[in-house]
């Protein structure tokens, strides 16, 4: 997506630095680690991450990936808790903006690269779009098992039991699975993954996807993916299934859907819950009456 | 602020940038006074960043108001714009322009003890008078000796390896499961274990200082059988050479100012001793003057080479992924992002895991 009229010194957009900010032996190294990840769906591909003018667990592992396939013609959008107005989705939409001068957008369809933390947007997605999602723990094993030489090898032999166990003790000690977000998921029947903090209500969405996933964990420096079309199945017992997050009876206050994850507010006032959607720029196409 | 749901986030994020300036009360320093009289802050900078630019480091230092890991993280940012052009030939720090050079394990070494520019042997009280300094046109700068009065010093290592009692060097890579000749470089490669000596020792000498220092600690106070002699530190300039490009001849870039440990893994009581009847030896090489940070990694590269690792230091992958300053104060900070979906998502599953147990109370 780069072209080659971007390299460096031929057309800088911020004095000093080069067009996305990554130099082009930089970018070509995540490329190729994408399109390895692409190559083995949920396989972590160790790279060399970079440090990025945004601190460690603030996205920089997304960053990375963002601005290593992002061209002059994509339109980005950037959201984090599903709304493009938080600290964390203004602050890398800046830099992203600063470093390459591409279009920004708050909204769903109209953009080409999404990059995301914590949600992926209720609007349904298409196959001409690429989601990044900012990763903090890439290691679906590391809550069971803390050595990263360990975790690997089960990977490679595809053990996990221990995640299995972990789930069965889960359900003896108090009735239910009771993981929250970073539910664990089967990619392509092979690799377990972290699908990110996302809610379990956004696991779903991932399976058989149109979209072409993208994960990146900048600290712990892994490249994952989940290409268009894989299956992906959370783990689940026979008797006791998967659920997503409960939200029957309640609607978003402002746009009065009922079909999407809705953030719990505590009114100032009142002291009671009231909700309202999460995905804020689907709220607002709601409310305007566009069908979405 | 609400910072999610609050529409205009934007301005008040960019207000809270601005604030900081508000904070900032005297007229600002030049970035010449921090690189002349923050020596200390600047090596640690230039050694955490991993980038030898004293100027950048003094300017760093300056823009992150005196936050030593937040400075060495713009350095670090910094530093991942820049091409990897090369890697420059090998230095031999026998070569070393040596400013300070002490030994712990013998009274007298070849070449003679030279104390250096050091506080050790200073009392540490606070010093009034230095308060309203504003002229040091009266400073002591009579030190100054000539390059050429200063001779080379062979290492008190090479002693103990003459009388073959340390380690060969190529024995000291047994956890190693890379046969590669060259270095690794973990700034492109990320680290695997179990890591090659040369990936470990890059990545302490990249590691913050305090974390350093606490996990060596933790080794030498209790928890570890790791307590080395200092067979020498030294402090100096070492040159750096790289092959030209079209002659293939070793051109000098410059010098980088270092601190070498080198510690025999000897013990306090205990004695560590190899298979073959010999000490090892710990290494440490830091940017700048820094020298706890050096002790620090000299006693680390000796505790992750034992095999069976039973302590927090001993183990490769708790030392060298938490020593880093940039990672884990990243990590932690984070904290303050929102996380309204994943705790909405903790929510629904306690009061689920609740309404569960409620029930159950019924039924019975």
């Amino acid at each position: 997506m780069t072209e080659l009229s971007t390299l460096q010194g031929t057309d800088q957009t911020e004095k000093g630095y080069n067009f996305a900010f990554l130099d082009e032996f930089t970018k070509r190294e995540i490329r190729r680690k994408i399109l390895k990840a692409v190559a083995i769906p949920g396989y972590q591909v160790p790279f060399g991450s970079r440090e990025m003018p945004l601190a460690k667990g603030w996205g920089t592992g997304g960053i990375q990936i963002t601005l290593s396939i992002i061209g002059k013609s994509d339109v980005l959008k950037v959201i984090d808790q599903g709304s493009d107005e938080s600290v964390n989705a203004v602050n890398i939409r800046n830099l992203v903006s600063r470093m390459t001068g591409v279009e920004t957008t708050t909204d769903t369809g109209r953009a080409t690269i999404i990059q995301t933390r914590h949600r992926i947007p209720e609007e349904p997605l298409t196959e001409d779009q690429i989601m990044v999602f900012q990763v903090p723990f890439p290691e679906p094993l590391r809550t069971i098992e803390p050595s990263e030489q360990v975790t690997r090898r089960m990977h490679a032999e595809q053990d996990y039991s221990g995640m299995w166990l972990h789930l069965y003790e889960d359900i003896v000690k108090h009735g239910r699975i009771t993981i929250g977000a970073r539910y664990p998921c089967l990619v392509n029947g092979r690799h377990l993954m972290d699908p990110s903090p996302i809610p379990r209500w956004d696991v779903p969405r991932l399976h058989k996807s149109p979209v072409l996933h993208l994960f990146c964990a900048g600290r712990e420096k892994r490249i994952y993916a989940i290409p268009p079309h894989t299956p992906v199945e959370p783990l689940e017992f026979e008797d006791y299934r998967f659920e997503t997050e409960d939200f029957r009876g309640k609607v978003c206050e402002r746009c009065g859907s009922s079909d999407t994850f809705l953030d719990e507010i505590i009114d100032d006032a009142t002291g009671n819950a009231r909700y309202l959607c999460s995905d804020t720029s689907f709220c607002e196409k709601r409310q305007r009456g566009e069908d979405v | 602020m609400g910072y999610v749901l609050v529409k205009g986030g934007s301005g008040a994020i960019k207000n809270a940038g601005r604030l900081v300036g508000s904070l900032r009360s005297a007229t600002p320093m030049k970035v010449s006074q921090i690189q002349g009289r923050l020596r200390l802050s600047v090596d640690q900078v230039m050694g955490e960043g991993g980038l030898y630019a004293p100027e950048l480091a003094a300017l760093a230092i300056r823009q992150s108001d005196g936050d030593l890991i937040a400075a060495s993280f713009l350095i670090r940012a910094y530093r991942s714009t820049l091409p990897r052009i090369g890697y420059s030939e090998t230095s031999d720090t026998r070569d070393m322009f040596v400013l300070r050079r002490i030994s712990s394990a013998f009274k007298e070494i070849p070449g003679r003890q030279i104390l250096g520019p050091s506080i050790d042997y200073t009392e540490r009280l606070l010093d009034f008078e230095e308060r309203d300094v504003v002229d040091d046109a009266d400073a002591d700068r009579e030190f100054g000796a000539e390059k050429s009065d200063i001779p080379k010093f062979k290492k008190v290592s090479e002693l103990l390896r003459g009388n073959g009692l340390l380690e060969d060097v190529s024995a000291d890579d047994e956890t190693s499961d890379d046969a590669c000749d060259e270095p690794c470089d973990i700034t492109r490669e990320s680290i695997r274990f179990p890591a090659p000596r040369s990936a470990r020792l890059q990545t302490l000498a990249r590691g913050e200082t305090g974390a350093m220092l606490a996990l060596a600690y933790s080794s030498l106070r209790g928890y570890g059988s790791v307590h080395p002699t200092i067979a020498e530190l030294r402090v100096g300039h070492v040159s750096l050479r790289i092959k030209h490009p079209y002659t293939g001849n070793d051109v000098s870039v410059g010098d980088v100012l270092v601190t070498e440990c080198e510690g025999i893994l000897s013990g306090v009581g205990a004695t560590e001793i190899t298979a073959d009847n010999r000490f090892s030896l710990g290494y440490g090489l830091v940017f700048g003057q820094n020298e706890k940070k050096a002790i620090s990694m000299s006693i680390l590269d000796g505790t992750m080479r034992v095999s069976e690792p039973k302590t927090p230091a001993e183990d490769q992958e708790f030392v060298l992924y938490h020593i880093d300053g940039i990672d884990a104060m990243g990590f932690v900070e984070h904290l303050k992002l929102p996380h309204y979906v994943t705790f909405q998502s903790s929510l629904d599953r306690i009061r689920a895991v609740k309404n569960e147990r409620a029930g159950e109370v019924s039924d019975d």
